[in-house]
């Protein structure tokens, strides 16, 4: 059966309906994080700061880069963990392009972690998304970079030696203009900072902590998605003007939300055009 | 048009910017660096730009990226680095990429001898990447045709829709020969076919040539750029119909302009009873050897194949004369032509004559390693 799309949603007309549903397992958070970021740029482009035929999205390869082609945009679902250095050859071949980098922290600090340091390092014009469930999920659960210690996962199933990587202070130590942490638990925060992010030049990150009760959440005793969540909520606290320093994601402590870094340094486009 | 003095690297680099090269990535490694050296000098005066990016993967992917915002992009490597931009290789072909790879081969495996050639790495451009595909890959044997065919290769990548391979070497990126340099206008540019109405468009919908139209981003056409297999929207599809169309189309699209895509040159075949098949810079001396061959009554000649991938394969065989009867195959690698050479000759004695060397072979080499087959 054919089905033609018809817009309900105010969303609808940022989404290729013909894609609709998202492969995305019930109680996921990913929705909640896409369904903000559209808000936040439906915004800017009703308010013509961004023109919609001008903006790329770009995933690399799990769950959070499909956000890519479920999105009516030009958009590009390319390579595991090369997301980035794909929207850094877009950007820079068409500067007009507002680029917008979406994926897990697999794919973006793991296999894609050098990537996200020179594009950061550069401060690059993009803007890049990175959805923290702290496990790989569409290859059905395997330890990721940002898995806290001891978890047991399928492929540390006696429990994960390697303490979390903190992506925030490694990002914030390079040159990004951008450097924010919002969760789905906060949809409101993702809006925001998207928002924000989207005003701004030079390289914006984005980390939203996301739940994934399927493959993660039953690890750790909350494969309930609404327990899940709300195990989350209850973590999570936004700060204005956190510091670097409280930005370890701890279960235990409570997971800091927030803008932790925002400046104005001179972006990689801004300063090749001095030097021509 | 000017005559000027180069190396094979610079010659590279000069036709990329006659045939509109806008952006360069690119990964600093011996004995390719020149070529992006020269492109950083000159390419931001011709509106273009030039990065070196953290790795051969993000250069890779950074001239995909490009050429999907509408610039003809390159990179340049040599095979530890192309070992590395495989994957990406494979996501050109994919999504039908216009791009340039330029491999200026060393000796390996492994880090081998960065700073001399072998011809070693001629299957590695053939079967780089995982999957069914064909990528057309050149192969110079002198400055001037480094020059010639690096614009031929942007030619084939725009007109196909395909990566294209230019396979240098060691001794072609560092030899001086007199270049003809060429303005726009004195040479064929061929620009990527863009669709013509944006109702209905489809990203991966071939024309009656099998090739579809390339909208580029922001051009506003919701182009969709897809790793996955996929139909003609771009969208991921999982059955033997759209794997066995799009695998077959891929192919076909490159199949369908051998003629275009397929060169090569024979020296003094007419009346020869031995054909020398060599090609890149061991042809340069094979060449040399026919001659002394004939001088001692060997009736040789030589077939150089300036297209490596794919050959054609009947214009190979109707290219000699019924008078050969052996064919010897000469290359600076354990014998890998030589394969596709036995299939095609397959009515005459075909034999391998490997010369591993990490110089350019001399006519003596070259002689020794064909006589036992005379």
């Amino acid at each position: 059966m054919v089905v033609t799309p018809r817009y309900i949603h105010q969303l609808d007309k940022h989404l290729r309906l013909d894609r609709i549903p998202t492969l995305y397992c019930p109680g996921c958070g990913l929705g909640i994080g896409l369904g903000a970021m559209l808000r936040a740029l439906d915004k800017r482009i009703s308010e013509g700061a961004v023109d919609r035929n001008k903006v790329v999205w770009v995933g690399g390869i799990g769950c959070s880069a499909r956000m890519a082609f479920y999105v009516s945009y030009d958009s590009a679902h390319v390579l595991h963990g090369r997301a980035i250095p794909f929207a850094t050859g877009v950007k820079l071949a068409n500067p007009e392009l507002t680029l917008i980098v979406v994926g897990g922290d697999g794919d973006i600090a793991g296999i894609g972690g050098n990537h996200l340091l020179h594009a950061a390092k550069r401060n690059i014009d993009m803007i890049t998304v990175m959805f923290t469930n702290f496990v790989y999920a569409m290859t059905g659960g395997q330890v990721a970079p940002t898995t806290p210690l001891g978890v047991k996962t399928t492929t540390t199933p006696h429990g994960n030696p390697e303490p979390p990587l903190n992506i925030i202070k490694v990002v914030a130590s390079l040159n990004a203009n951008y450097v924010a942490r919002a969760s789905v638990t906060t949809p409101h925060y993702i809006e925001q900072f998207f928002y924000r992010a989207l005003g701004m030049k030079g390289f914006r990150f984005i980390e939203v902590v996301s739940t994934c009760p399927e493959v993660y959440g039953r690890r750790i005793g909350l494969g309930d998605p609404v327990e899940m969540y709300n195990e989350l909520k209850k973590r999570v606290k936004y700060k204005p003007n956190p510091t670097i320093d409280e930005a370890l994601i701890d279960w235990e402590k409570g997971i800091i939300i927030g803008e932790f870094m925002v400046r104005d340094n001179p972006s990689y486009l801004e300063i090749i055009r001095g030097l021509k | 048009m000017r005559k000027t003095f180069a190396s094979g690297n610079m010659a590279i680099a000069e036709a990329a910017i006659v045939a509109g090269l806008k952006f360069y990535a690119g990964y600093p490694i011996t004995p390719s660096s020149e070529i992006m050296e020269y492109l950083a000098e000159h390419l931001p005066g011709q509106g273009g730009i030039v990065i070196q990016m953290e790795d051969e993967i993000a250069s890779i992917n950074a001239i995909i990226g490009a050429s999907w915002a509408g610039a003809k992009a390159m990179t340049a490597t040599s095979g530890p680095g192309l070992s590395l931009m495989a994957e990406g290789i494979g996501l050109a072909v994919m999504s039908e990429t216009p791009i340039v790879i330029v491999d200026v081969m060393r000796a390996g495996p492994s880090t081998g001898v960065p700073t001399k050639t072998t011809q070693a790495d001629v299957f590695q451009v053939r079967w780089l990447t995982h999957g069914d595909y064909i990528i057309p890959s050149y192969i110079p044997w002198s400055v001037q045709e480094a020059y010639d065919l690096t614009i031929k290769a942007f030619n084939t990548a725009e007109k196909l829709r395909t990566p294209v391979i230019l396979l240098s070497d060691a001794v072609i990126a560092h030899l001086w020969e007199p270049l003809v340099i060429y303005e726009r206008g004195e040479v064929e540019i061929i620009e990527r076919r863009k669709p013509t109405s944006k109702d209905n468009y489809k990203p991966y919908m071939p024309g009656d040539d099998l090739i579809p139209p390339m909208a580029c981003f922001g051009e506003g056409y919701n182009v969709l750029v897809e790793s996955l297999t996929h139909d003609e929207r771009g969208y991921y599809a999982p059955t033997n119909t759209y794997h066995k169309n799009s695998v077959l189309r891929l192919m076909l699209k490159i199949v369908k302009n051998i003629s275009y895509v397929y060169e090569q040159e024979t020296y003094m075949v007419d009346d020869a009873e031995v054909l020398l098949v060599s090609y890149g810079s061991t042809a340069r001396t094979v060449y040399a050897a026919i001659r002394e061959l004939r001088r001692r009554g060997v009736k040789a000649g030589m077939l150089r194949p300036k297209t490596l991938w794919p050959l054609d394969e009947e214009r190979i065989y109707n290219s000699v004369s019924s008078r050969i009867d052996r064919v010897i195959v000469v290359e600076n690698n354990m014998g890998k032509l030589f394969l596709d050479m036995k299939r095609i000759f397959r009515d005459r004695e075909v034999y391998s004559a490997p010369v591993l060397s990490l110089e350019l072979p001399t006519v003596k080499e070259v002689i020794e390693a064909v006589e036992q087959w005379l």
